[in-house]
């Protein structure tokens, strides 16, 4: 009780504005429901959670890859095979994320104040791009060497190539392992959670009375 | 706004007030998960992973040691693609530009390369080399700038001529130039470049720039690469070597290379500058992208073309909702 009376007393406090804010847009009742709208009956919508999916076999895979090296699946078959299922995994990652954005856009997912919804999802998928990327540059094969060659150029004729130099292994490397997922990782969870906290977007025309029971 | 559309507005950001189904977000996400791995794994077993193993000086000494040793001089001469490349590199060219704005020059440098030292004249300075090499790299160090220009523009012209036979060329006053060439593609050969190049007289480094801006300057890597079926003139950059998928998910930014005038390298000014406009127009169409809850007409869209009715047609066949009149 004494704790509640302190909530009450103190709002301005910075710790518990922002609890009682949690509390007031995600309960737990959002973060983990047990029900859906009725509506939500395609199987379109299985693509969001199946690129979460994708992507925490991309993280489980990558780690494992970290821990062992750039070019430990050059000479090892377990490493081959962790190679392939990282492989796999970010082709499969990118297959359902590009059905869940074509999804949503024709779902127009942004109505009903849905905005940042759609602004993180998207960032998440210009990160995405941007780690793979960098994967690409870290294989330490002929395929890094290539596209290290080609993609300077185009870094470089806009100034970026100064400080994000794709011919740098170690620094593509730490770019790839640590910095990028980390924002992607950041950004697919307040993601996740703007969905849950604005729940899924209702259908077009859904309150639009007049075309009730209009040429069916 | 209107206030039927204001209504709408708000109903659409309030909470469903409507039918519901049973939902159960933790099981889904299990099942997914299974279902993901196991795809993986699937594909992993029956097609593995491309790996093409990486390209060497020694590899290119090997199997063109007439196009090393035709690099190595233009490296001295100062005529290679790296040796004229300007920012971040070295200040020898402009760089691209993007209209009136010349961020690459702008940028400076970062990452000095001196084409003739760095991979010609250290390198060779860093191992013992036989007696004549030896000579060759002392009166090169010790001559002035006019002369090993005068030599090394020569010996590179006279390459040319004979389109980079070397037993062809025809003699004259290089200087030391073809040793230094000569004794550059013996460690080449042996093996002794790839370390030297990497570590550059030191003993940690992961940075490999100089490694692929000399292979770059060659025929070499552009060979490998166009066997691979990799250049960006044929949607290379979505390409993997071998028969595996690429980076698929670049298929817009490659497309711009194909069409004009991005791919009129020779004779538009746009496309003379493509790497800087195809990266400039990617950038807004990803901003687009990002905003397109405000862009009006596109945001439109999918409220105009009934797709929607696909995705939610259960729903609306229950509930009676008819499709819109066409204006």
């Amino acid at each position: 009780m004494m704790s509640t009376k302190l909530e009450t007393q103190k709002p301005d406090m910075w710790t518990a504005r922002l609890r009682q804010s949690w509390q007031k847009n995600l309960p737990i009742e959002k973060l983990l429901p047990d029900t859906q709208p009725a509506y939500v009956a395609s199987w379109i919508y299985v693509f969001g959670v199946l690129t979460l999916s994708a992507l925490a076999v991309i993280i489980a895979s990558g780690v494992v890859l970290a821990f062992e090296g750039p070019s430990w699946y050059h000479i090892s078959d377990a490493g081959r095979f962790v190679n392939s299922l990282h492989f796999w995994s970010v082709q499969l990652f990118f297959f359902f994320m590009v059905v869940h954005l074509w999804g949503k856009f024709w779902m127009a997912a942004w109505r009903g104040k849905r905005q940042a919804t759609w602004i993180t999802g998207s960032i998440a998928f210009v990160v995405s791009i941007a780690t793979a990327f960098t994967g690409y540059l870290t294989q330490t094969n002929f395929d890094s060497q290539w596209i290290a060659f080609e993609a300077k150029d185009g870094f470089n004729s806009v100034g970026i190539g100064a400080w994000f130099t794709v011919t740098n292994l170690g620094q593509m490397l730490l770019m790839h392992v640590a910095f990028l997922p980390l924002v992607l990782g950041l950004i697919t969870v307040i993601h996740v959670l703007q969905v849950r906290r604005k729940g899924v977007v209702p259908p077009i025309d859904a309150f639009d009375q007049t075309l009730k029971g209009v040429n069916k | 706004m209107s206030a039927d559309k204001s209504a709408i507005h708000s109903k659409e950001s309030a909470p469903w007030q409507g039918k519901v189904r049973r939902y159960d977000i933790v099981k889904e996400g299990v099942i997914a998960l299974l279902i993901v791995s196991l795809l993986t794994l699937t594909l992993s077993i029956f097609m593995g992973s491309p790996d093409e193993p990486s390209l060497t000086f020694k590899g290119w000494a090997a199997s063109n040691s007439d196009n090393f040793y035709t690099t190595a001089v233009q490296e001295l001469a100062g005529t290679s693609e790296s040796a004229g490349y300007g920012a971040p590199y070295n200040d020898a060219g402009v760089g691209l530009n993007l209209g009136p704005l010349w961020l690459q020059k702008w940028a400076g440098i970062h990452h000095p390369i001196n084409s003739a030292n760095d991979f010609v004249i250290t390198p060779l300075g860093e191992q013992q080399q036989p007696a004549d090499v030896a000579a060759a790299l002392s009166t090169w160090r010790s001559a002035a700038v006019v002369d090993k220009q005068k030599w090394a523009v020569d010996y590179d012209a006279a390459l040319s001529a004979v389109e980079g036979k070397v037993s062809a060329v025809e003699s004259g006053d290089y200087g030391p130039v073809p040793t230094l060439a000569k004794g550059l593609t013996a460690m080449a050969t042996s093996g002794a470049l790839d370390g030297l190049l990497l570590s550059q007289g030191g003993f940690f480094q992961t940075d490999h720039t100089k490694q692929i801006l000399f292979f770059g300057d060659g025929a070499y890597l552009d060979d490998a690469g166009t066997a691979a079926n990799l250049q960006g003139g044929t949607w290379g950059m979505m390409n993997e070597t071998g028969r595996y998928p690429g980076q698929a998910w670049l298929w817009l930014y490659s497309f711009w290379y194909q069409i004009p005038p991005f791919n009129n390298e020779e004779s538009h000014p746009i496309g003379a500058n493509a790497d800087a406009y195809i990266l400039a127009l990617m950038g807004v169409m990803s901003l687009g992208l990002v905003m397109i809850p405000f862009i009006p007409g596109v945001r439109s869209l999918p409220i105009r073309i009934p797709l929607h009715r696909a995705i939610w047609r259960q729903y609306y066949q229950t509930e009676g909702i008819g499709k819109r009149k066409k204006k």
